[in-house]
């Protein structure tokens, strides 16, 4: 664990006991049960809000705290441990730093304070197929008069059911796969010619295939400057990668508690089963791996922090969140046993949370290339 | 607002980087081979005179062991100034001045647990290289069950008297003296084992060599045939030896991480890929299969770093090691084997030179590297040794019953 201020260690108790008392595993089973189609429960949600925790990355002067990546890190991390269903990712860390970065002083009057507060739903919708692929954006936006007519779609968008604001990525030259010609309009969710339709996922969480029908804009909408899009978009994503790392270290570090409780109560053959070297040394691994990863998670928001280019410690991050995610959910359910396959048990929850979260915002293998791309090979 | 010293550490960092500037002598800004290696002790051949000359010039501050206390020839630094030297010399890229087993894992616990004369005898020998040691742990029959050693020492009124073997000795036939776990109560395991020091001249001591698949190897088994030593030569209480075992162990593997194994024969992996696998019109490495597995491998690797790195901060805000330390001996073996095993590969046959004609010195150094690397997981704690221990001691798993 990096080592925090008085404040950070505030904010983190206090984001454990919210989520322990009033938002564990079970909430989401409930949700889930309910089936309600929503990705999160509103009123969680504003109790949230009410806790300052959607504006631990805004300013001070739009309603937020300023504590800073590492800050929401700790809470999104705390989030992840009980596989909270909230907009805390899209929201308070992407569409607020997408919009902290680049906003113009009217676009964080009319949507940061909202959202500091947690009083909007923001989100980014960027991807259009089923892997992450920023730059192959298709989406069109043609200039028409003094604004744009956005037609196209997005798919797997967080959130995107219950955003009151969508940042939109879209091309307005080029072709997909260049990173120039990119722009980023802020599109309220209810403009004419959005069409939405939920995807039910494993997770439970959902996310919202978005189509854009002739969609008409003002040029005030545009969030940083036509065509040159990817400068707001790549820090951006850097801020999610890190950002959704610690919100699965969480959810590793949780399901790997949960696991090594069961090995030391669990008997088979007259012996408490972690007793077994087998189960010992698979244990001592993956810790070997969830220490290595917090190192990383911790090292891109403290280096999102101090500014500066964060690009390959924050695909470090989402890599190695990617896989000891997927190990620890994977050993969850195997060292459980026959338990850990029922519906009943919690390791089904973890482990579709895992592989949804795996997915989201490239998996290991694309944060493979895009490090190694970085670093000239 | 506490003082940090701030002013005068800044003044210190300034004489440092004075004093460094006129005594670091300029013959040593070449790269040190293996045979340059500053070991000390009797037996030393200096091939370059100047290395001798930085060892005493160091050693005159005591700054080989710069936090031990001057009383025993250190240099009484804060962890503060310590680290300011260690900025310093590596700012200047300085060699070692002394390569020490003395330095890295015995004077630790003779300040520990030795008597004030032990301390007067031995540390300053140390500080200034003058005895190098070597360290008599493993048995044939005592590798990773440590306290099953069996070698005898009996007390004979004046004297002890010592027979038995010990294997894996690292440099036992360079070493002046050797710090030694011995039995003296044969009824008990752990609590029958003493710790006890004597010279490598004394008669029925026998250091021989051991060669390793690598070709070479610095490790010999060592025999003891009716060895004397001093009663005073024992440190700490007779049967007490296990403590202090434990604890030089400790020293030990922190070393032996903190060095993370060294290079990769000193050749960059990604550009040997490069070089010999080629790249693809994007600039990347052609075989992509290699380059997702270097990737991948350098990303566990950053990991490593950045590990050690939060360690050494968490450790610092004096809460004592954090949960980080106890896996890093066994990241640390895990990734040097790794980058052995990627390098031998990107190098084709190329990387599998024995010797002689056709190869350079840096791929025959890979291939060999390669080989000695499979020791990592097996010196000092192996990986499953060390993998116990954290299941354990960290996690709180069981023994078997």
């Amino acid at each position: 664990m990096a080592v925090l201020t008085e404040e950070q260690t505030m904010l983190r108790d206090a984001a454990k006991g919210w989520t322990t008392d009033s938002a564990p595993v079970g909430a989401l089973r409930k949700l889930r049960d309910s089936k309600s189609g929503q990705s999160f429960d509103p009123t969680a949600w504003a109790e949230m809000g009410q806790m300052g925790w959607a504006g631990v990355v805004v300013a001070e002067e739009h309603n937020g705290s300023a504590f800073g990546y590492l800050g929401l890190g700790l809470v999104l991390e705390e989030t992840g441990r009980n596989l909270v269903a909230s907009p805390l990712l899209s929201t308070a860390l992407i569409a607020a730093s997408a919009l902290g970065l680049a906003g113009t002083d009217a676009q964080k009057t009319a949507w940061l304070d909202k959202i500091a507060l947690g009083e909007a739903v923001a989100t980014l919708a960027v991807d259009e197929g089923s892997h992450h692929a920023p730059a192959r954006t298709a989406l069109a936006a043609v200039k028409a008069g003094a604004g744009f007519k956005l037609n196209g779609s997005k798919t797997f968008v967080i959130d995107g059911d219950a955003a009151d604001l969508l940042i939109v990525v879209a091309r307005t030259s080029g072709k997909p796969g260049d990173t120039d010609g990119l722009t980023l309009f802020l599109v309220p969710g209810d403009t004419a010619g959005v069409t939405r339709t939920h995807l039910a996922l494993a997770d439970s969480r959902g996310a919202a295939q978005i189509t854009f029908t002739d969609v008409s804009i003002g040029s005030d909408a545009v969030l940083g400057e036509v065509d040159k899009g990817w400068t707001v978009l790549e820090p951006t994503l850097d801020r999610a990668y890190a950002g959704l790392a610690a919100e699965m270290l969480g959810t590793a570090s949780a399901a790997f508690d949960i696991t090594l409780d069961y090995l030391k109560t669990r008997t088979q053959f007259g012996q408490v089963i972690g007793t077994f070297q087998a189960l010992q040394h698979r244990a001592a691994k993956l810790f070997t791996d969830l220490e290595t990863t917090r190192s990383c998670v911790e090292a891109a928001l403290e280096a999102l922090d101090a500014g500066g280019d964060s690009r390959a410690l924050a695909s470090l991050a989402k890599a190695k969140a990617s896989e000891v995610l997927h190990l620890a959910s994977n050993e969850m359910v195997q060292m459980h046993g026959g338990i850990g396959m029922t519906d009943a048990h919690d390791s089904g929850l973890y482990m579709k949370r895992a592989r949804v979260a795996e997915a989201l915002f490239g998996g290991a293998a694309f944060h493979r290339d895009r490090y190694a791309r970085l670093q000239g090979f | 607002m506490a003082d940090f010293g701030g002013t005068e550490l800044d003044a210190f960092r300034a004489d440092t980087r004075a004093w460094l500037e006129a005594n670091y002598p300029p013959s040593l800004h070449a790269p040190m081979g293996e045979d340059d290696a500053p070991w000390g002790g009797r037996k030393m051949v200096w091939k370059n005179p100047d290395a001798k000359l930085w060892l005493d010039r160091m050693a005159e501050r005591g700054w080989t062991a710069p936090m031990w206390p001057t009383e025993y020839g250190g240099g009484g630094l804060s962890k503060a100034q310590n680290k300011v030297l260690e900025q310093e010399l590596r700012r200047i890229k300085a060699r070692p001045a002394l390569m020490s087993f003395g330095v890295w894992m015995l004077g630790p616990v003779l300040l520990e647990y030795a008597t004030e004369e032990q301390k007067k005898q031995f540390i300053p020998g140390i500080v200034r290289g003058e005895t190098r040691w070597c360290q008599g742990y493993s048995e044939p029959g005592a590798g990773s069950d440590l306290a099953a050693l069996q070698t005898k020492c009996e007390d004979k009124g004046d004297h002890y008297l010592i027979n038995g073997q010990k294997v894996w000795t690292s440099y036992a036939d360079q070493a002046d003296w050797i710090f030694c776990l011995v039995r003296t109560d044969t009824s008990k395991k752990h609590e029958g084992i003493s710790f006890v020091l004597f010279d490598m001249t004394t008669p029925g001591v026998d250091p021989r060599p051991i060669k390793l698949i690598s070709g070479s190897s610095p490790f010999c088994e060592t025999f003891f045939d009716n060895v004397k030593v001093p009663k005073d030569q024992l440190v700490g209480k007779l049967n007490g030896g296990w403590d202090i075992a434990k604890r030089l162990l400790q020293y030990e593997r922190q070393n032996i991480s903190a060095s993370g194994f060294g290079g990769g024969g000193g050749l960059d992996l990604i550009d040997v890929a490069k070089k010999e696998v080629g790249v693809d019109e994007a600039g990347r490495i052609a075989d992509g299969d290699l380059r997702a597995r270097i990737a991948a491998h350098r990303m566990d690797a950053h990991a490593f770093a950045l590990t050690v790195r939060r360690a050494e901060q968490e450790s610092r805000t004096g809460k004592g090691p954090s949960a980080a330390v106890s896996i890093i001996k066994y990241a640390a073996a895990k990734m040097n084997q790794e980058r052995y095993e990627l390098m031998v590969e990107a190098m084709g046959l190329q990387g599998l030179g024995w010797e002689g004609e056709g190869f350079s010195k840096d791929e025959l150094n890979v291939t060999r590297g390669m080989l000695r690397s499979k020791g990592n997981s097996i010196e000092g704690g192996t990986s499953e040794v060390n993998l116990n221990v954290v299941a354990k001691r960290v996690l709180g798993l069981l023994d078997h019953q």
